[in-house]
């Protein structure tokens, strides 16, 4: 059991902020291993950043833009090959909407 | 003599001389993958059928005066690149039936240039570490010791490198899946300068990371790919405008005066025979005219921290669009790891966390930049070891879930700058493995550093070594 950090993760809850099926015997061995990496990066704080910025891209670069032209692309049809479910030239999906 | 145990450099001369055609250097890497295929697992697809009809179509040009820089080559292709019509998985069964409508801008490059493809090679799932022991397809065998992993994540690409199942490949990095299975398989690994090669059709990682790059048997190869890949492309906005130099050019400029940065922060964090090859390559650099100059790097712990918490969180990002809906098969078939990565990625982003994790890691992140930039104004480039270890046995990758992490301390802080970095053969252990040394530099300077790896390359005599396989 790790004991570098007392915080325990929510495994539940995160699952399903990233929709991943898990099952009832994977939420206490994440819960671990997940609480094992959090222990370790905690060394983070050991560093004072309160005078640094964020970085958000090494790129260095700044407002990439192209017209905004109709190019070819990829066709209906090569779009929706490797689809599991299509209706009518559509992708299909699950109904969010009750008909009623 | 075997073809396939030629170079790109090789073939092209062999090539333009009429001593052998594309199609018979394509049947000696198909005849050398047959053989070793079920010992060595490098390849998730082989395409046995196209490649020759490739070859033959690069034969036919060549006899027409067609000129192109690498054309009848045969490539191995990490398996994370989309090819048109030739199944791409990222070595995971979530993709196993995922045939992409469209090529990578490398492998269109690569197309452009004459190649001919072999096959896509093993990997980590998802490039989710650095063993190639997660794929999902079974792990790929180191060719110097089939009891031990090739590194990862570009593990089969490295191996069919090291076991001349072809002439030229692909790979790509995050933070040492190229440089990492090079120093383990013997090879060169270039990871370029962060948006100097195209990311787009690479399943993507870790989007500010992610960097495609050459593994080849020679420097000189390496920097022959490179010319191809290299330049801004209108499909990846991270790609840098900056000109693409002929790298070929400053090969055999001499390295006199060439002041060489070495951090015992790094040595330190490597095992005593490594350590002992790379203070030896330091030696043998100094007879060639160089500096080396103790500098004091950043403790690259840190790095560790830092990688984590930034990959993980954009792999949750980039992994969220797969949900068997356009593509692929349902969440359900991700593997262990990816479910890991996935997870603690959604943690560190997710309200209330953000600030403590994420951001965090990013601020610690301008500091490790900072740091190299401080460096850089000391010394020309920085050399240390690739990897703390040569190849470990199989099953080793299973000791802990920061494995992958924790394999690449060496390398992460060079990768976070968005630096490039080149890993060469420096020596072999006590146990015959291959063991790697690195040189990092500035941004944009892939030519110094090809430059350096070159001339160390030919004062010793790794390179020519082959494993018994």
């Amino acid at each position: 059991m790790n004991t570098l950090y007392n915080m325990k993760i929510d495994v539940v809850k995160v699952a399903k902020l990233a929709n991943l099926p898990i099952s009832d015997k994977e939420v206490a061995k994440l819960e671990d291993q997940l609480g094992e990496t959090l222990g370790f990066v905690d060394k983070l704080n050991e560093i004072d950043t309160s005078k640094v910025e964020p970085t958000q891209s090494v790129a260095g670069l700044e407002n990439v833009t192209r017209d905004d032209e109709i190019e070819p692309s990829l066709s209906q049809e090569e779009a929706l090959k490797n689809a599991k479910d299509k209706t009518n030239g559509f992708f299909t999906v699950k109904a969010i909407f009750d008909e009623s | 003599m075997n073809l396939n145990n030629l170079t790109i450099k090789q073939a092209l001369d062999g090539l333009k001389k009429k001593e052998f055609s594309s199609q018979d250097l394509t049947r000696s890497c198909l005849e050398r993958i047959k053989n070793l295929e079920q010992k060595l697992n490098a390849f998730v697809t082989i395409c046995e059928e196209d490649a020759l009809q490739e070859a033959k179509r690069a034969d036919e040009a060549i006899a027409n005066g067609v000129d192109k820089p690498l054309l009848g080559v045969p490539f191995a292709i990490k398996d994370n690149f989309c090819t048109k019509n030739i199944k791409t998985t990222a070595s995971s069964k979530l993709l196993d039936n995922f045939i992409p409508p469209y090529d990578a801008t490398v492998v269109s490059k690569l197309k452009d240039a004459g190649i001919v493809i072999l096959g896509k090679t093993n990997m980590d799932a998802w490039a989710h570490g650095s063993s190639t022991e997660t794929s999902d397809y079974g792990t790929t065998k180191n060719p110097w010791d089939l009891n031990n992993l090739p590194g990862g994540s570009s593990g089969g690409s490295a191996a069919s490198i090291a076991a001349d199942e072809t002439i030229g490949s692909i790979g790509s990095e995050t933070a040492g899946s190229i440089r990492q299975p090079a120093s383990w398989c013997g090879i060169v690994g270039l990871k370029p300068t962060y948006g100097r090669i195209s990311r787009y059709g690479v399943i993507a990682m870790a989007s500010s990371l992610d960097c495609p790059g050459p593994l080849t048997k020679s420097v000189e190869d390496a920097t022959l790919v490179l010319n191809v890949l290299a330049g801004q492309d209108k499909y990846d906005a991270t790609t840098s405008p900056k000109v693409v130099e002929d790298y070929t050019k400053n090969l055999g400029n001499k390295i006199e005066g060439l002041k060489i940065g070495v951090a015992d922060d790094y040595l330190e964090n490597a095992e005593e025979e490594v350590r002992q090859k790379v203070e030896d390559a330091l030696k043998q650099f100094e007879q060639l005219g160089a500096k080396i100059i103790r500098i004091k790097l950043f403790d690259p712990r840190y790095a560790i921290a830092v990688y984590t918490i930034l990959q993980r969180a954009e792999v949750s990002s980039n992994l969220a669009r797969y949900d068997g809906i356009r593509f692929g098969f349902g969440r359900d078939k991700f593997g262990d790891e990816a479910k890991r990565r996935i997870m603690l990625g959604t943690y560190v982003l997710s309200a209330g966390y953000y600030d403590q994790y994420y951001s965090k890691a990013q601020k610690v992140r301008t500091v490790i930049i900072e740091d190299f930039k401080r460096a850089f104004k000391e010394v020309d480039v920085i050399v240390g070891p690739t990897a703390p270890s040569t190849a470990l046995s199989i099953g080793a990758s299973k000791s802990s879930s920061m494995f992958g992490e924790m394999m690449d301390i060496l390398v992460e802080p060079s990768a976070i700058a968005g630096l490039p970095g080149i890993s060469i053969s420096c020596g072999f252990s006590k146990g015959g493995l291959p063991i790697g040394m690195q040189i990092i530099g500035p941004q944009f300077s892939e030519s110094l550093i090809l430059n350096v790896g070159y001339q160390y390359e030919q004062n010793t005599p790794w390179h020519k070594e082959k494993p018994k396989i």
